[in-house]
């Protein structure tokens, strides 16, 4: 099991996933950057992500879309903030209306540090993603990431607790 | 006891309108943005009035709001009232779980390879 830790400050509307990869911080990097790699770990089976930009330096962008099962398109975009290869990057991760990828005005927009250090079995990987609001927490998932029926399930939760 | 009875009713109208795929469907679209009834009608394979009759349902249930805009009627997702914040982030956790779960496979596919 590779996750090693999830925490999640409700406050501070922060994600924090760790966890273990059986392979040096120099092999996980590449996953990142490089978009066909990429585009196999970022979206859920039902929606895959197609990146079509992935300028992976400092000042860079990267645009993607997430495929529904309709066929619908979701698109999204990363402006990367830091790059330090193998050890971390930062970026801003939003939401775009259309193939432009211009950011929509008004949707959320989550700050992410991914780190990876290394360690004796290879990368101790931490995911940190950071909301600004509950409002865009829930678009986040709302975005055809999560399906529907969890979300559906979890809100029946929330009404017979 | 008549306040059980309301919230009971208002179960029964949550369970009702979520237990049809078209209606989760819309759902999902008016989360994500705002839509006209005659929007949403264009999407599926069916007249506007049954689009428009689904649509009813979820209002009913207090999933949906509806406003005006001119001739049109417009639909967003209500959701977030009734959703908590620990309940985002699970999801959220879900997806990351499943996100590194796929990272695990393809560096398990380096080793196959060698």
């Amino acid at each position: 099991m590779p996750v090693t830790g999830v925490t999640s400050d409700l406050d501070a509307l922060t994600l924090t996933i760790r966890a273990e990869f059986a392979a040096p911080p120099e092999r996980v990097w590449q996953i990142y950057a490089d978009p066909r790699q990429l585009e196999r770990v970022w979206g859920p089976p039902t929606h895959p992500a197609t990146f079509v930009t992935h300028e992976f330096r400092p000042g860079g962008r990267a645009h993607y879309f997430m495929t529904s099962p309709e066929g619908e398109r979701y698109y999204g975009w990363w402006a990367l903030t830091a790059v330090d290869e193998p050890k971390s990057f930062a970026f801003d991760d939003g939401f775009a209306a259309d193939d432009t990828f211009a950011p929509v005005e008004g949707m959320p927009v989550s700050r992410n540090l991914y780190t990876f250090a290394s360690t004796d079995i290879g990368t101790q990987a931490v995911f940190e993603s950071v909301y600004e609001s509950v409002e865009g927490l829930r678009k986040v998932l709302e975005m055809g990431v999560v399906e529907g029926a969890s979300s559906a399930i979890n809100q029946i939760d929330a009404l017979l607790a | 006891m008549a306040t059980a009875t309301i919230e009971e009713d208002r179960i029964d109208a949550l369970f009702g309108a979520l237990a049809d795929r078209t209606r989760r469907d819309i759902l999902r679209r008016v989360l994500v943005a705002e839509h006209s009834v005659s929007a949403l009608a264009a999407a599926y394979d069916m007249s506007f009035a049954a689009v428009q009759k689904h649509v009813a349902v979820l209002d009913r249930a207090g999933l949906i709001a509806k406003r005006r805009r001119g001739r049109e009627q417009l639909a967003r997702g209500e959701v977030g009232a009734v959703r908590s914040v620990a309940s985002l982030l699970s999801d959220l956790e879900e997806l990351w779980r499943g996100r590194i779960t796929r990272i695990d496979d393809l560096l398990a596919e380096d080793i196959t390879k060698e």
